[in-house]
């Protein structure tokens, strides 16, 4: 294509969107709510896949030995764990140190009576996972090795935040197909009314003898061009909104934030503008080809 | 070049359009054509003529290729019409000027934007568009009004606006459906000198038309159809009254 007919073509496109304005309004505002849905969405469960994946981490296995077990052997499970890919980190626990923390958590002042330390078979390995799923295979796997005498898990949280994450994924999925469903609905209605309001101009250039390729783009420039700026506003939205609810809850919430970590707008928006584009860009691509080959042949 | 050699070899390089035993019908009703044997040479000035309803629109829309034959053969300008490929069809249009009672003119672009158009559609450079569109405008006698849209235009310059932009890609045959049926006698007459003068020029022209006393005036080939049949045919011919 020669680049006079691109611009040429690229000008029907944009003359169009303003040729049927009111449905050109309608479909933008359209895509804009749900692009707006979206995002609020992303930007939510973004936030809370966060926190759920540092809880994740938080969340530890711990195994006990057998009594008496020589350091040898405790320091050999210790790098068979490690070895594991599941596994984070694994750290060591002596006797000692969950003596010191179980006196300053829990005893104070009132540690004092005691000369020998009461927690003698409390050596342990606190092991962290790269995902709570899972924790059962090796929680299993952990038993059956020679020498640990116990393993203690918090198997709720676990299941919990497994069940959680299984839901945000099947609900973002859901909602995107729906999403997706209307906007390619509305945007083909769109370019459907362009197509009969301008149905005498395209019959002129088929006499004349324009291709079907030269017929279309400017419908299918059109519906891109609707789905770019359907993404473009609730970004700018999303993004404003998102700074101002920040600011307002490290302002008021402040004892919040130490456990509750919040991504940054830079972070959401890392991912999410390129996504809402792709996704308006593409919903207005799909919606006016789909129309145009089925209504445009010339 | 197989093809093109093959539809050399099946028509005269002369005849620009043949059609043999062609018949049309629509889906309604009795066939609009029928049997129709006819042939065009290159360079050739035709008026086509006949009663309301005779088939006059329907043998030109066959010759654009806007309708397909029921049963025959066409072929236009080397093209097979009843097989030519779907992708093809731009191609061969692009030969084809045509013009219609109704002008057909874009009514939210100017004269200039009107006949650009066409060139535009074909993809022609901005620098072409700039020398070619001009240059028809003074043409059709239209070069002082190239801004103007179509509503603050006569019937006669709106139809010459159209003429500009059917002849602006310099097309080899020019098919005209009743140019001068909304227009007055006077009008009439510039349009169908403006027709000869591209026939003198080189272009095949075919044109149905209703007005008698042209027909009779210019001495042209006329062929006349009655209820899908041509019943005559000839050289200088004139306007039959049958009732
Ligand atoms: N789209 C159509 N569907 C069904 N029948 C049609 C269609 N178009 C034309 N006809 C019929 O075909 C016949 C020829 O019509 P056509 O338009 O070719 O006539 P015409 O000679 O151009 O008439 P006029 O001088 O009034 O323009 C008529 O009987 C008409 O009713
Ligand atoms: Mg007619």
């Amino acid at each position: 294509m020669r680049i006079n007919s691109f611009f040429y073509t690229l000008r029907q496109g944009v003359r169009n969107l303003f040729r049927n304005k009111w449905f050109t309004l309608a479909s933008i505002a359209t895509i804009s709510s749900c692009l707006f849905l979206f995002g609020l969405f992303y930007a939510i469960v973004t936030n809370f896949q966060n926190i759920v994946h540092r809880a994740q981490e938080g969340v530890a296995v711990y195994v006990f030995f057998d009594e008496g077990l020589e350091d040898s052997r405790i320091q050999e499970i210790g790098d068979m764990i490690l070895r594991r890919t599941e596994v984070s980190d694994v750290h060591f626990v002596s006797a000692e140190d969950a003596w010191e923390s179980f006196k300053t958590d829990y005893l104070g002042d009132y540690a004092d009576g005691f000369t020998e330390n009461p927690l003698q078979n409390s050596a342990n390995y606190e092991v962290y996972l790269n995902d709570v799923s899972m924790q059962s295979a090796l929680v299993t796997y952990l038993e059956s090795v020679d020498g640990v005498r116990m393993v203690n898990r918090s198997e709720i949280v676990a299941t919990t935040l497994t069940g959680v994450n299984a839901l945000i994924a099947y609900v973002s999925v859901g909602i995107i197909a729906i999403l997706f469903a209307v906007s390619v609905f509305l945007i083909s209605n769109t370019v459907m009314i362009g197509i009969s309001v301008r149905k005498e101009e395209i019959n002129i250039m088929k006499y004349i003898g324009a291709t079907d390729f030269f017929v279309r783009s400017p419908f299918v420039i059109e519906g891109m061009m609707i789905g770019l700026i359907g993404a473009a506003i609730p970004l700018g939205i999303i993004y404003g909104v998102y700074n101002m609810v920040m600011e307002y809850v490290t302002a008021r919430f402040s004892m919040l934030s130490s456990l509750l970590k919040f991504l940054t707008v830079e972070e959401v928006f890392h991912i999410l503008t390129p996504v809402s584009l792709g996704i308006g860009v593409g919903i207005g691509f799909l919606g006016s080809i789909v129309t145009v080959r089925k209504h445009l042949r010339v | 070049m197989a093809e093109r050699r093959k539809r050399r070899s099946a028509v005269p390089e002369k005849e620009i359009i043949t059609l043999t035993k062609v018949s049309k019908a629509y889906s309604t009703g009795a066939p609009a054509l029928k049997d129709v044997n006819l042939h065009i040479n290159r360079g050739e000035f035709v008026f086509i003529v006949g009663d309301s309803g005779s088939g006059k629109s329907t043998l030109i829309k066959l010759l654009l290729r806007e309708l397909t034959i029921t049963s025959g053969y066409i072929n236009v300008m080397g093209y097979d019409l009843s097989k030519i490929r779907h992708r093809k069809i731009p191609k061969f249009r692009r030969n084809l000027g045509v013009v219609f009672q109704d002008f057909r003119l874009l009514k939210d672009r100017n004269v200039y934007e009107n006949v650009a158009f066409a060139q535009r559609i074909i993809q022609k450079s901005n620098k072409e568009i700039k020398k070619n569109v001009p240059s028809i405008l003074a043409i059709v006698g239209l070069a002082g009004k190239y801004k103007a849209k179509p509503r603050q235009l006569s019937g006669g310059e709106q139809q010459r606006v159209a003429l500009a932009r059917a002849l602006v890609n310099k097309p080899t045959v020019l098919l005209a459906d009743e140019p001068t049926g909304n227009l007055d006698p006077k009008n009439s007459w510039e349009i169908m000198k403006l027709l000869e003068q591209i026939n003198e020029s080189g272009t095949t022209v075919i044109v149905v038309t209703h007005n008698r006393e042209i027909v009779n005036a210019m001495q042209k080939r006329v062929i006349t159809l009655k209820k899908g049949v041509i019943i005559s045919d000839e050289e200088k011919g004139g306007y039959i009254d049958e009732d």
